[in-house]
């Protein structure tokens, strides 16, 4: 008998710390219960799908992230897209807007139509949907601090097209958490903001119930550096903080836990983030039903929005990025999430070209037309390694959330920075794993080429966006009634300052055509401006 | 909002140590990208250099200042939203007009590689886009830093 050589195996450990064996059998599934903590698709605890017969049904909704420069350029994109197969469309506003100056800010100048459309007064999101029938597409408005201006503004627009209240669809990205954790659109302190969140959903839930208002979005947290672990843990402490700040209004759980929105990050070791959706499913509707008392399995859905990361993608070898991004889709189709968006493959670079943007909708297209991933439920529910693995993830969501917890909540754990630095350290750590090759990334420190960098298509920007959008705020000013304009912003002032709902007062001054810029100074007025904590 | 001097000081209360090269780096403008700002901030602290970051929404009289305060040898400015251009370009023009001569300037963030040129005719002494290698910032600061001292 010859000596045979021990094989040696490497190790292998997930981004969230998991260490993983090189297979799972029976014994790993044992505390398991197939019923309790499994179940069937679209029933408690959703672990396998939030309906019963998921894509079969109904395929994914397909959403991209569009919108360029001026409404009338976003329009046009907008109805290319419908007309190429599209099923809801997903808003992209330029800085000022996300921060709520006007295009004549000083501050504005170099942003304005830049990374997407300007809005400073209805007439803008007038042009955007003019010619596209607002009640028969979901729009998600990509939007936080002044969310419920925008809101507004949707609104209106629809009760210009006729149509009621309560049939208008769509979603406020208005998760203002997560921006004081990754994105950096922050206007306002903590509690204010929350209450504005609090302020739109209490009026969805009396006047537009079919409108999500806040979409949480572990998407930015994980972009920012977070592993998928912390993701879905830091979604969760956010939702309960605004789900918190509602039942203190007296509103029932499930008056408005139907309407919870997430959005979510794919990128990474596929198993892990396949388990990381079953997990976070399962988890969800017990905090929904055991902590918050939910009566109706509606309200205990995690519904979700989920899409290939642009920081997945890399600037190295931009083609390879389509074949990441068909990746990403189908685990997002592996996943059961309702809504797909793909970063296409310039996104490394830029706002997407229209050619890439294409690409993206064609991949999901593929995936969902040609290769079965319609045709069942789950189909990795049952394997042993995943679920092992959405029982550990699920564990260590857990643990996460707890830590969150003892520091005495997310709105606490933001306003100290916490959150922040927890999360920047993690980027840090991950940058290092990439840059000594722990961490793969093809192109970047594996298989990499000498190349010429910096050959994909641009969207250009068009530095004429600003004069035309000041000339039109000059126009606006000078033809609107402007004694309506002052009698509703001191309105909106008063019932800022006090525990009055603002919604119905926001309505009254987009109307009378008040500019962005200006109801945000309200606000800026009463709440004051947020104090970023910057030690790292 | 964009004025206040509302800036964490990292490691402020340890003892000014004269041989510590002094970088700000600073997010100016609306963009609210800042993971690759806190990533260079710490590589760079980890590197023993003493990291002032502004914060988000600095405007660039406000970052000027803040490098002159802080007696800065390195000024770092990370642009992902695409105005790098425009905002490098008034950066180089104020410290010009305020006779601020002897830091080191350096652009990080999302550029594309045909505005590099531009960037160094602004007189921006390098620039470190999307996917740079942390221990190329520390070896350019390094060698910059002692052939200015």
């Amino acid at each position: 008998m010859t000596n045979k050589k021990p094989i040696e195996l490497k190790d292998v450990t997930l981004e969230s710390g998991v260490k993983i064996k090189p297979v799972y059998g029976p014994d790993d599934i044992k505390a398991i219960d197939s019923d309790a903590d499994i179940g069937k698709p679209g029933e408690y605890p959703f672990t396998r799908g939030i309906h019963p017969f998921m894509y079969r049904q109904r395929p994914w909704t397909m959403r991209q992230y569009s919108g360029f420069g001026t409404a009338k350029e976003t329009n046009e994109r907008f109805k290319w897209l419908l007309e190429h197969g599209q099923t809801a469309l997903n808003v992209a506003f330029d800085l000022p807007t996300q921060l709520g100056l006007d295009s004549d800010d000083p501050f504005a100048e170099e942003e304005v139509g830049r990374v997407g459309m300007a809005i400073d007064t209805l007439k803008d999101l007038e042009e955007a949907f003019e010619g596209i029938p607002i009640d028969r597409i979901s729009t998600s408005l990509t939007i936080n601090p002044v969310a419920s201006v925008l809101l507004a503004m949707y609104l209106a627009v629809a009760e210009k097209q006729g149509i009621p209240m309560d049939k208008v669809r769509g979603t406020t990205q208005n998760d203002i958490l997560k921006e004081y954790i990754g994105r950096g659109t922050w206007i306002f302190p903590v509690q204010p903001s929350i209450r504005l969140i609090g302020d739109m959903t209490e009026f969805c839930a009396q006047k537009v119930p079919r409108f999500n208002p806040f979409s949480v979005c572990g998407y930015h947290i994980r972009e920012s550096g977070a592993t998928p672990v912390q993701e879905m843990a830091y979604a969760f402490e956010i939702a309960i903080a605004y789900i918190e700040e509602i039942l203190g209004r007296g509103l029932k759980i499930d008056d408005f836990a139907g309407r919870i929105a997430f959005n979510f990050d794919i990128h990474g070791n596929l198993w892990e983030q396949v388990a990381k959706f079953r997990a976070g499913r399962r988890l969800w509707a017990k905090i929904i039903k055991e902590r918050f008392g939910a009566e109706n399995p509606r309200s205990m859905v995690l519904r979700m929005i989920a899409g290939g990361g642009g920081g997945g993608l890399t600037v190295q070898q931009p083609e390879n990025n389509i074949v990441r991004g068909a990746y990403y889709a189908l685990i997002s189709a592996l996943s059961g999430t309702q809504t797909m968006a793909l970063c296409s493959y310039d996104e490394a670079y830029t706002i997407p070209s229209k050619k890439a943007a294409l690409i993206s909708l064609r991949t999901m297209q593929i995936l969902a037309d040609e290769m079965g991933l319609t045709d069942t439920v789950d189909p990795l529910g049952g394997s042993y390694y995943i679920e092992w693995l959405t029982s550990e993830l699920e564990r260590r969501i857990v643990e996460t959330m707890q830590q969150v917890e003892d520091f005495g909540g997310m709105v606490k754990a933001v306003e100290t920075g916490y959150i922040q630095r927890e999360v920047s350290h993690q980027a840090y750590i991950r940058e290092k794993k990439i840059q000594s090759g722990e961490i793969v990334k093809v192109g970047v420190n594996k298989y990499v080429m000498d190349e010429e960098m910096g050959e994909v298509e641009f969207h250009p920007f068009n530095p004429e966006v600003v004069g035309r959008q000041k000339k039109s705020i000059a126009e606006i000013k000078a033809s609107r009634d402007g004694s309506e304009v002052d009698a509703a912003l001191s309105a909106l002032k008063k019932a800022a300052q006090t525990d009055e709902n603002v919604m119905p007062h926001l309505l009254r001054a987009v109307k009378a055509y008040a500019t962005l810029g200006e109801i945000t100074s309200v606000f800026k007025d009463v709440f004051g401006e947020f104090k970023e904590p910057v030690g790292l | 909002m964009y004025n206040s001097a509302n800036l964490g000081i990292l490691e402020k209360d340890k003892p000014m140590d004269a041989k510590r090269i002094r970088v700000v780096i600073a997010k100016p403008g609306l963009d609210g990208h800042d993971t690759g700002a806190k990533v260079v901030a710490h590589a760079l602290k980890d590197a023993g250099m003493e990291v002032i970051y502004t914060g988000l929404h600095r405007n660039i009289e406000d970052i000027v200042k803040t490098a002159v305060e802080e007696d800065a040898d390195v000024i770092g400015m990370s642009i992902y939203s695409g105005a790098h251009l425009p905002l490098s370009k008034k950066l180089m023009e104020q410290l010009e007009q305020k006779n601020i001569s002897g830091k080191v300037v350096l652009i990080g963030g999302n550029i594309p590689k045909k505005d590099i040129a531009t960037l160094k005719e602004f007189g921006v002494d390098e620039i470190f886009s999307t996917g740079s290698k942390l221990d190329d910032i520390i070896g350019f600061i390094k060698d910059r830093c002692e052939r200015i001292s």
